[in-house]
């Protein structure tokens, strides 16, 4: 009983069905751990158990005609981001105080009704702007891993079975947990944290510059950001409209599969949202990769990369390799300017979705001397300084005589970095390798990250392109550092092809293994 | 390019966000830090470049011009600090 948390969403499903456990169980199991875990690890914003047992009932009632849909009793985690009817949404900012949407974002309303039970709604950076999910209104998350100190011990008598291993000479190697607090990546910090801490199956995220990719890597789970246009934005709080898309976080790729295959949909309430069926993602993983070509870019190879990050790229290489890949070497000469362009366009777009908090429609409002004045008050007093901070680098580059400097430039820049991509795979490339992130998961409060605030944005380097040329992008664990953290490798496909990316994943899946963290919460 | 603490009290009142002197000499800083990082992108040639309009190459969708949707108003201001007979409260604005 104590382990159905840590079933993954193809084996509960599979129990589900075939009557070994219910929807009430695994839901009571996910809530008691929520229950223990959440005052420490913070995952969680509000936890929704009268709803959970409410869905979970009628799944159990569905389930037993035979009745279930694809995640029937599923527990799930909702990224605050996502509009849910009558419940707690504020993309985790002041500023949105108290409020309750009259209505449920699409993808959320797909998981419903796939039959998925909402265990609560998730933590993550103000309005999605962070990489480490410090700037949530609600505090940090936690990152359930720590780093840890291997050391080698002499055994006077040979016993085992309390953690280590007992080598032939009579040493033992201990790993001892270090208590430092972790961040685990952001946005969507919330939802890598519950899924890598076994408080959810699965989670929805969002990812604008990598914030699926990035948190997902920093906590050993799987994380796809699909092609612009394959999940419906609506209902999604808006951050920057033509970068946003949802995405799952799960413990495995098969996971990751079912559930984009869900929450993807063709939306007439979504402008952009693409009139392309959605394929079955799950027949994709367990096909072989023989003869595909997959590329290796120049560019992301960083000054300041650690060693371990380049050896696991390395790996993911032979790996590829050994499954029967063919690996080229491409270029994608503008990699570097995709961060720059994404902090004009990024902001930009959010200073005017952000237009819309003002104290008059919905959320806190500060009273003023007049209008203008509570508009400035409640602005003031409900943004953090991180959302601010966009707001006025968006304000300043698209106000007059700035435009075409910046925000021009900028969408040139991004025609630049798509087309990049475009050519490689018009010369035949399917699939593109490189690392998810510079730096395994760093501490609460990192004081460089702090005092300089391009810092901080240097950690969606590997993951921002993807956005700024709309393709689709999964981070897959592949191995842990030296100091016992968990490291992504990241896979670049062609437009709509997410069928390519869950079947190269599976290959790294398989060649690395799956990783979870020691439990100390 | 960079922003002065007059710039920054200006592009903080277009935001509508009230700042003290002390926000206004911090975010100059932190701005220029931003604007000096984006500074590289003079160094692209993007003559002849379009700028990106859409990502996905498509069509904007368009739907019959009939009402789907409304007569809620009750719904639409439930979430509103201040409200009367289904209509937003503000300050007064019109003398």
């Amino acid at each position: 009983m104590s382990d159905l948390t840590h079933l993954t969403i193809s084996e509960a499903r599979a129990k589900l069905r075939g009557k070994e456990i219910t929807a009430a169980e695994i839901t009571e199991a996910y809530l008691a751990a929520i229950d223990r875990a959440n005052p420490v690890l913070n995952a969680y914003v509000t936890i929704t158990a009268d709803k959970a047992r409410d869905m979970a009932k009628a799944s159990d009632a569905r389930l037993a005609k035979g009745e279930g849909g694809a995640l029937e009793g599923i527990p799930l985690g909702i990224k605050d981001l996502f509009a849910t009817e009558g419940i707690h949404t504020q993309a985790c900012s002041h500023v949105l105080d108290g409020f309750k949407p009259r209505y449920e974002s699409t993808v959320t309303s797909n998981l419903w009704a796939d039959g998925a039970v909402m265990l609560g709604k998730l933590n993550m950076d103000e309005f999605a702007m962070g990489s480490s999910n410090e700037t949530s209104y609600y505090g940090p998350v936690i990152n359930p891993w720590r780093r840890s100190r291997v050391d080698t011990v002499v055994m006077p008598t040979t016993h085992q079975g309390d953690g280590g291993f007992v080598s032939a000479g009579g040493t033992k190697t201990a790993r001892t947990l270090d208590n430092a607090q972790l961040v685990p990546g952001g946005s969507s910090g919330g939802s890598a944290s519950s899924v890598a801490a076994f408080l959810c199956a699965g989670a929805t995220a969002t990812d604008t510059g990598g914030s699926i990719r990035q948190p997902a890597a920093l906590t050993g789970t799987v994380g796809i950001k699909p092609t612009y246009g394959r999940c419906s934005r609506w209902g999604i709080v808006a951050f920057a409209s033509s970068l946003d898309q949802a995405g799952p976080i799960a413990r495995d790729v098969r996971d990751a599969a079912i559930l984009l295959k869900s929450m993807a949909s063709v939306d007439p309430k979504d402008t952009t949202s693409v009139d392309r069926p959605v394929p079955d993602y799950e027949a994709a993983i367990g096909k072989p990769i023989k003869g595909m070509k997959v590329g290796i870019p120049k560019e992301y190879r960083v000054d300041g990369m650690p060693e371990d990050i380049e050896a696991l790229w390395q790996k993911g290489i032979a790996w590829l390799k050994d499954a029967g890949a063919e690996i080229v070497d491409i270029s994608l000469p503008h990699t570097k300017y995709a961060l720059p362009a994404y902090y004009i366009v990024a902001p930009a777009e959010a200073s005017s979705n952000l237009a819309r908090y003002e104290g008059v429609r919905y959320g806190l409002r500060v009273p003023g001397k007049d209008i203008v004045d509570m508009y400035e008050k409640t602005r003031a007093a409900g943004f953090g300084r991180e959302v601010k901070r966009r707001i006025m680098i968006g304000t300043y580059v698209l106000s007059a005589g700035y435009y075409d400097a910046y925000y021009l430039q900028a969408q040139k820049v991004r025609t630049l970095i798509k087309r990049d991509f475009e050519n490689v795979f018009a010369a035949g490339v399917d699939i593109i390798l490189t690392p998810a992130t510079p730096s395994a998961a760093f501490g609460i409060a990192d004081e460089d990250m702090a005092s300089d605030p391009v810092k901080m944005y240097l950690n969606d380097i590997f993951t921002v392109t993807v956005n700024m040329a709309g393709l689709p992008g999964i981070s897959v664990p592949a191995g842990l550092d030296g100091k016992g953290l968990p490291l992504g490798l990241q896979l670049i496909g062609r437009p709509f092809d997410e069928e390519t990316l869950f079947q190269t994943a599976n290959i790294i899946e398989q060649a690395a293994g799956r990783f979870q963290p020691e439990k100390w919460w | 390019m960079s922003v002065d603490l007059q710039t920054v009290k200006r592009v903080a009142h277009l935001a509508r966000i009230a700042v003290s002197e002390e926000d206004a000499e911090r975010m100059t800083g932190e701005l220029n830090a931003i604007l000096g990082f984006v500074e590289q992108l003079n160094e692209v040639d993007v003559s002849g470049v379009e700028p990106m309009t859409s990502v996905t190459p498509m069509e904007m969708k368009k739907r019959q011009d009939v009402v789907t949707d409304g007569n809620k108003p009750a719904d639409i201001v439930a979430n509103a600090p201040a409200t009367e007979e289904n209509f937003f409260l503000v300050p007064k604005v019109v003398e």
